[in-house]
């Protein structure tokens, strides 16, 4: 069903006038306006964008998204907008979670996510503290550090999201800041039009709990210069071709890892992987099921006018008939 | 069909992965094709090769609705086989055995459990029986079973010779040489056999000619050597042979769904679940009536967590949408029952009942969940729990459970149970005529509100029930969530919206007891009148029907209701038959009567007798048959526990 006009849509069409209630300072901001901007940018209708949160701070980011907001639970967005995409391959579906809810009680999701290779896109607040909870670690907190509410120092080495990422099949893979948000609209928009997985590590200070990664440590006021970067400003191309050779694939992969594994004194952003050489789910289905875009599980017809099934079993008991 | 009885119980045992279920289905398909009746029970262990399985199959002139624990033809073509199920052979039936194993030391069966291998050595001695096969054959013997040693080696090598191939290959056939003695005996046309065969083997014509060779090497060697006369068995075709389909528990779910309009479907694999889904995936395409092509999409998952969200987020976009599971998945997928439930979606779990807690007995019956499934979930929010009583119940109940869901706009659990889900049964083509999309209130935004404000999603109403609209539909948008929520889906804390939305949602439980009819609630067989009065839910109908068939034939009358809601509990209109039961009986396959407390609790009536079973294996008609004879006779504790040590 087409919409009757189509006015032309900004960045407030997007916004909503619920009370924000994350914390002063808090990188949520940042991000939603990213978000806000790259909808814009793409022009996409309200109606065919559907945010699905998990729970904690990330997970309240869909009510400051004026489209269709899922708010699901702990660990489970990616699962809930798989159905949703799948059921209905016209939307948009958008993942925001933190990366409690990705890398911790939600990994096997990411992982099982990872090998379909669905139309989504994943951003994931990443600030590497249990915000709601008061500031308890994160699975992406290294080893050893001890934020302001923890007693002792962290005892869990840290995930690396960028690699498990790319280990299990993410096809577009990124990493922005909450506060460059210019680069983030341009991120969060390309991540949305690739045509498969993508996922955007978003680095984020938590103000409150997380007392190391601050604002001026990305800036890095402690080192004398930033600490982020752009990897496109270095001239890194992040892309695997359609079609592309063992060879080539090799090479894009190892200059993604080594700069996965920077951290420190120079953190890379931007893209760092685009894998045009995988096929996406949807069109994994159209291959078993031929009218799939045409009439995916939420439109295909169901009943006559007289609300009778359409279903025809005819063919199908010849299997069980006994004659 | 027989000489002197009505019906013939067949059985035929071996080691999983060496055609068991395969000669099973050609013998059924055989009867079946015939014109005959019949269930099918399977019994098997959680394991790929080796371990022993068994397949009964009951025929008649009759419909049949359940399993026999006595056998009269027990077919086997190894020692363990022989050794598990001898002793269940009625007087006058027979046993074909390999001639080879006819003395085996039970000792050297590795498989037999010890505690079955302990019993039986005790049985033979205390008989001055030697501790082998050939002691249980003897014991057969005088217990007047008879008793056909098959030569299996020298009829695969005749058949290897006839066609010039190796006998390893010939060896094959074994299965359907099993059958096929099996038929001869019975004096059943060897052509009905080639049949069943040739359904089995479906297009594979070298295959089904060299079982074909098999079949007819067998009954020539039963004819050649074997005096029949003195076996009480017939079997004949029935001359009025109506099509009928055959088909098991699970795959009547599976078409249930497909006639229910269902479009996507998860699953995890778990045992005895699986098997359903994996028919949807086999069969995603089909036939529609108006030209074009249904579908349905299923998603193998990662986990029951991510089977039941990700069913849950297609529902949310109006997709009708389910997913299977059995126990230890279902326990995964609780919290996401209360998601599904506070935000009012529409989603269908089929609960294949195992024996539990934990991993349990995954491939044995129990009807354990029934508390489970009307309770998960921490919190309170309303759903439906529907159960099947048979095959063709299955079916009607998947396509029920779809509008449930979407009529009331909460969770609906269906549950089957592993006896059910393996069960097959011959029973008339379903009507698809009479199968209703019903699709409850939906909403209708205004297309052209696109950025006017979000739409009232959770807007209080006399029934509860809110107009549902679809993600992705244009208009206004909305907002869903886990915690209590405004009518637009935004999160409040607010006591006020905090209870107009509890009564707004717990509403629906009542219109869901007005709206669904008596008939869709429980069902009454036998004499209405009678006081003796059996209730059940679930697969265990079959086996209480037959035993109250035999009670009548006894002069002894008895109804029996047979829930088919089990939540909400209609309690008012079984008011009437609780009032008036004397006794009252519940039977379950379970420890606890889980059924008879569930009635305590919302009727405060009570059962007079307990008839249970937990050690996994479905209640027989004849085993009930005892239980309400008993019971019917004064003789009865309150609680009675059917047990069977050699199933």
């Amino acid at each position: 069903m087409a919409v009757a006009t189509k006015p032309k849509v900004t960045a407030k069409t997007y916004k909503t006038e619920f009370p924000i209630d994350w914390c002063p300072g808090c990188g949520d901001f940042g991000i939603v306006n990213a978000i806000h901007q790259a909808l814009a940018k793409l022009q996409i209708p309200r109606h065919l964008v559907a945010v699905v949160g998990g729970i904690g701070c990330s997970g309240k980011a869909q009510y400051h998204v004026n489209t269709y907001g899922v708010h699901t639970l702990h660990g489970r967005p990616l699962p809930y907008a798989t159905g949703i995409r799948l059921a209905n391959p016209e939307m948009r579906v958008i993942v925001v979670s933190g990366d409690g809810d990705s890398m911790a009680i939600g990994a096997g999701h990411f992982v099982g996510t990872g090998r379909r290779n669905v139309n989504l896109t994943h951003l994931m607040f990443n600030n590497e503290v249990y915000g709601l909870t008061k500031g308890q670690a994160g699975p992406t907190l290294p080893l050893g550090l001890q934020t302001k509410s923890l007693p002792e120092p962290n005892m869990h080495g840290a995930v690396n999201p960028l690699m498990l990422a790319m280990t299990v099949g993410y096809t577009w893979i990124g990493r922005g800041y909450s506060y460059n948000i210019r680069h983030l609209v341009e991120l969060i928009a390309q991540a949305i039009e690739h045509p498969g997985l993508a996922f955007l590590d978003i680095l984020q200070p938590c103000p409150t709990y997380n007392n190391l990664h601050t604002k001026d440590w990305f800036a890095g006021k402690d080192i004398g210069h930033d600490r982020i970067y752009n990897l496109q400003d270095e001239g890194y191309d992040p892309v695997i071709p359609e079609g592309a050779d063992e060879e080539t694939v090799k090479a894009k992969l190892a200059q993604f890892i080594e700069k996965a594994h920077e951290w420190d004194d120079r953190i890379p952003t931007g893209v760092f992987l685009v894998n045009r050489n995988v096929s996406s789910y949807e069109e994994r289905l159209a291959q078993r099921v031929p009218n799939y875009f045409e009439s995916p599980p939420a439109r295909r017809p169901l009943a006559d006018e007289n609300g009778v099934t359409l279903t025809d079993l005819s063919e199908m008991y010849q299997e069980f008939i006994m004659q | 069909m027989v000489k002197e009885r009505e019906e013939l119980a067949w059985r035929i045992g071996g080691p999983q992965g060496s055609g068991v279920d395969t000669a099973a289905g050609i013998f059924q398909r055989a009867c079946a094709i015939g014109g005959l009746h019949i269930y099918g029970r399977r019994e098997y262990y959680s394991n790929i090769k080796g371990r022993h399985s068994y397949y009964d199959v009951r025929v008649a002139h009759h419909p049949v609705t359940s399993h026999r624990e006595t056998v009269d033809l027990l077919t086997t073509f190894e020692a363990e086989s022989l050794a598990r199920h001898a002793m269940a052979v009625v007087p006058g039936g027979a046993i074909i055995y390999n001639s080879k194993n006819a003395d085996v030391p039970l000792e050297r069966i590795v498989f037999l459990d010890a505690r079955l291998r302990q019993d039986l050595i005790a049985y033979l001695e205390s008989h001055g029986l030697p501790t082998t096969t050939a002691g249980l054959i003897e014991d057969a013997r005088r217990r007047g079973v008879q008793l056909y040693a098959v030569p299996y080696d020298e009829i695969t090598k005749a058949l290897g010779d006839r066609l010039g191939v190796p006998k390893g290959i010939a060896d094959r056939t074994l299965n359907t040489i099993a059958v096929a003695i099996s038929a001869a005996l019975l004096d059943f046309p060897a052509e009905y056999v080639v049949k069943g065969v040739a359904r089995i083997f479906k297009g594979r014509d070298k295959i089904i000619d060299m079982n074909a060779q098999a079949i007819d090497l067998a009954y020539e060697f039963v004819h050649e050597n074997f005096d029949t006369e003195h076996f009480e068995f017939r079997m004949d075709i029935d001359e009025y042979r109506p099509p009928r389909l055959l088909l098991n528990g699970n795959q009547a779910v599976a078409l249930g769904k497909l006639a229910g309009g269902l479009t996507f479907q998860t699953y995890y694999p778990i045992s005895p679940a699986t098997d359903e889904s994996v028919f949807l995936e086999g069969h995603s395409t089909f036939k529609l009536r108006n030209g074009e092509t249904g579908s349905v999409v299923v998603v193998q998952t990662e986990d029951e967590l991510s089977a039941i969200t990700m069913a849950t987020g297609a529902a949310l976009t109006g997709a009708r949408s389910a997913t299977a599971t059995s126990g230890p998945g279902l326990s995964l997928m609780v919290e996401a029952l209360g998601w599904a439930g506070i935000n009012e979606v529409p989603v269908v779990v089929t609960n294949y009942m195992r024996g539990g807690p934990s991993t349990g007995m995954p491939t044995r019956t129990d009807q354990g969940d029934l508390l489970f499934a009307i309770r998960a979930g921490h919190g309170e929010f309303p759903r439906i729990v529907i159960a099947s009583g048979d095959v063709a119940e299955a079916f009607y109940d998947a396509t029920r459970a779809l509008n449930y869901a979407e009529r009331f706009q909460m969770p609906v659990i269906h549950l089957v149970d592993k006896a059910l889900s393996s069960a097959t049964q011959t029973v008339e083509p379903f009507d698809l005529s009479t199968i209703r999309i019903e699709r409850g209130v939906l909403a209708e935004p205004d297309p052209n509100a696109n950025g006017s404000g979000p739409f009232p999603r959770f807007k209080p109403t006399d029934t509860g029930i809110s107009p549902r609209p679809f993600l992705g539909q244009p208009g206004h948008t909305h907002w869903l969530t886990g915690g209590e929520h405004t009518e637009i889906g935004r999160v409040t804390e607010d006591p006020v919206i905090r209870e107009t939305m509890m009564e707004k949602r717990m509403k629906k439980i009542e219109t869901a007891c007005r709206e669904i009819p008596v008939e869709e609630k429980f069902v009454v067989y036998g004499d209405p009148d009678a006081e003796f009065t059996i209730m059940a839910w679930g697969s265990t109908k079959g086996a209480i029907l037959e035993a109250m068939e035999r009670l009548e034939k006894e002069g002894i009358r008895t109804r029996f209701v047979h829930l088919r809601l089990l939540w909400p509990f209609p309690s008012e209109p079984l008011r009437p038959y609780l009032e008036t039961a004397k006794p009252l009986v519940i039977a379950e396959l379970t420890y606890t009567g889980q059924l008879d407390q569930l009635l305590r609790q919302e009727t405060s009536h009570g059962a007079d007798y307990l008839v249970l079973k937990y050690n996994g294996r479905p209640f027989s008609g004849e085993a009930l048959y005892g239980a309400f004879k008993s019971i019917q006779e004064g003789t009865a504790e309150h609680r009675i526990v059917i047990r069977n040590p050699m199933e």
